[in-house]
């Protein structure tokens, strides 16, 4: 489906306001849109994919998580990306925030919406755009793991900006599947 | 039961509370409590400090100082708790996280505990575009749970984040802010749950105009069990004219004020004494409200009108909070208690004419 076809199939349009010190542009919005409205399906996929990482555990160690950093990222910006509108923070709780990234709310908020929400949802710093935390609360009630968004998550780590969040992921995933006995 | 220690000695924690405040004193020992919110100068005067507190005299449990409410620069709230508690005011600290980032804000817990200072209140902070300096940058390094886990970790701990130690850990009593009236309206009261998970032990609400609206996040809060685990005051304020109410519904962030009320001031002949009759009423509803622990009373820029309300209301059942004793260089503190001891003789004897008494 071309992208203009699925702005046009939203039911959410967004002008970016001229104030916001974040910038977005309406179809990144509208395919963030898209993304929440799936967050059931993409909680899955994204669990198997993070499956696959995990197989791949023991090429990265070989090859040295360092050297695969670039290619990963270069594709994991990329594919965040047009899907969260991701602002690569490097510590992603997608799977927790019910697929809405929480880096888009102009407070980078991470543990729910500030009292601000307006009557019809939307945010208080930019009024045109739906509050990303009241689309989260919506993703995470269409996921089987949807609970996760009460877990408290603390403050982001500023110093790990910019680095691969599945590189990170699937090596702690190996590290705890390694203390815990299993094989890796 | 009778008290296990003298309850005018602040030098000490008592058994069970987390600081040696008088705020935690009087909501442990069950009482309604009553706080309000101090309007901060745009001055570097003390007095004006002084003045603002001194209209409360004797009608609070404790004082609210903002840090930069609505994004607006003001006097800075570990500036004026440090000013209020010379005198012995039991201020309450409110930190933002717009403006600070982690570095600066555990400092400032450390330096406002070491003045006295027994209660944070843990905010997001309103927007910068919302305030008088929109071009300012946006800190939001902590949000307000990360920023209550981290106090909480100082405190219970005796850590910095970092994990370096602290030799003399702060002794507070954390509090957070709830908003029941802004959607997603299923998620509120979990978020509740999430702040007191992180470390939140009273929170103040936002202003409640809407006591229904209340009731149904409050029996939610019930099931929960929430009521039991935290402290909840709820914010409550006169209205001065239907044209205000108008303007704070559109243009100040997370106020929700039903028609139903603007109508209520529109018709009135007094419009400022309307709204005064409708927090009046708000206070006495809430505090027959189950799980309802006290009222913050926010009468921003009517701050005079707090003394009254609070008498009318009668949520004190006669209980006098303690109030200071002004020094004798202190020219300011007298003549504005003097003044607020004429407001409130004014409105006694005006409260026998009233229909919402008795």
């Amino acid at each position: 489906m071309s992208f203009k076809r699925l702005r046009k199939k939203s039911s959410l349009t967004y002008r970016p306001a001229g104030t916001s010190p974040v910038r977005r542009g309406s179809l990144r919005f509208t395919v963030r849109a898209w993304s929440v409205r799936h967050a059931r399906a993409l909680e899955w996929l994204y669990r198997r994919f993070a499956g696959v990482l995990l197989k791949l555990h023991g090429l990265f160690a070989r090859i040295g998580y360092q050297r695969v950093e670039r290619p990963v990222l270069a594709v994991e910006k990329r594919v965040k990306g047009v899907l969260f509108d991701c602002r690569m923070c490097g510590q992603c709780v997608l799977s927790d925030t019910g697929m809405s990234c929480p880096m888009n709310c102009p407070k980078s908020l991470r543990n729910g919406p500030c009292g601000g929400v307006r009557a019809n949802g939307h945010c208080e710093v930019e009024p045109d755009m739906p509050c990303v935390w009241v689309e989260a609360w919506k993703g995470s009630r269409a996921m089987r793991d949807g609970d996760a968004i009460l877990r408290v998550q603390p403050a982001l780590d500023q110093s790990l900006r910019g680095s691969s969040a599945w590189l990170r992921a699937t090596a702690m995933s190996a590290a705890a599947k390694a203390s815990s006995g299993g094989p890796v | 039961m009778p008290e296990a220690f003298d309850p005018e000695d602040f030098s000490f924690v008592p058994e069970g509370h987390s600081s040696a405040g008088r705020l935690e004193r009087v909501l442990r020992r069950g009482e309604f409590a009553v706080t309000a919110e101090l309007n901060p100068p745009d001055s570097a005067d003390p007095n004006k400090v002084y003045e603002r507190g001194a209209v409360f005299d004797g009608w609070v449990d404790a004082i609210n100082a903002t840090d930069g409410s609505g994004a607006n620069c003001h006097m800075s709230s570990v500036g004026i708790c440090a000013l209020l508690t010379r005198v012995g005011y039991a201020p309450v600290m409110q930190i933002s996280c717009r403006d600070r980032n982690r570095i600066a804000i555990q400092g400032d817990v450390l330096g406002a505990a070491a003045m006295g200072v027994a209660n944070i209140l843990c905010l997001t902070g309103d927007g910068v575009q919302a305030g008088d300096q929109p071009g300012a940058k946006a800190v939001f390094d902590f949000d307000c749970m990360s920023l209550l886990a981290a106090i909480a970790t100082m405190r219970d701990e005796g850590r910095f984040m970092s994990g370096r130690p602290i030799t003399e850990p702060p002794r507070l009593f954390l509090g957070a802010a709830i908003n029941p009236f802004a959607p997603p309206h299923d998620f509120r009261p979990l978020r509740l749950k999430k702040k007191i998970e992180a470390g939140a032990q009273f929170v103040q609400s936002q202003y409640c105009f809407d006591v229904a609206m209340l009731e149904t996040y409050m029996a939610r809060v019930r099931d929960l069990g929430l009521d039991e685990r935290c402290f909840i005051l709820v914010g409550v304020g006169p209205l001065a004219s239907a044209r205000a109410a108008r303007w704070i519904r559109t243009n100040v962030p997370g106020i929700h004020i039903p028609d139903a009320i603007i109508e209520r001031l529109e018709g009135a002949r007094d419009q400022s004494r309307e709204g005064a009759n409708i927090c009046i009423e708000t206070m006495q509803q809430v505090k027959e409200m189950p799980g309802v622990s006290g009222v913050h009373v926010m009468a921003y820029r009517q701050e005079e009108l707090v003394a009254e309300i609070v008498a009318k209301s009668g949520v004190l059942k006669g209980r006098r909070p303690w109030k200071p004793e002004p020094r004798p260089g202190d020219a300011a503190v007298i003549e504005a208690a003097a003044e607020t001891q004429r407001i409130l003789e004014r409105a006694q004897s005006a409260q026998t004419h009233s229909p919402h008494t008795g």
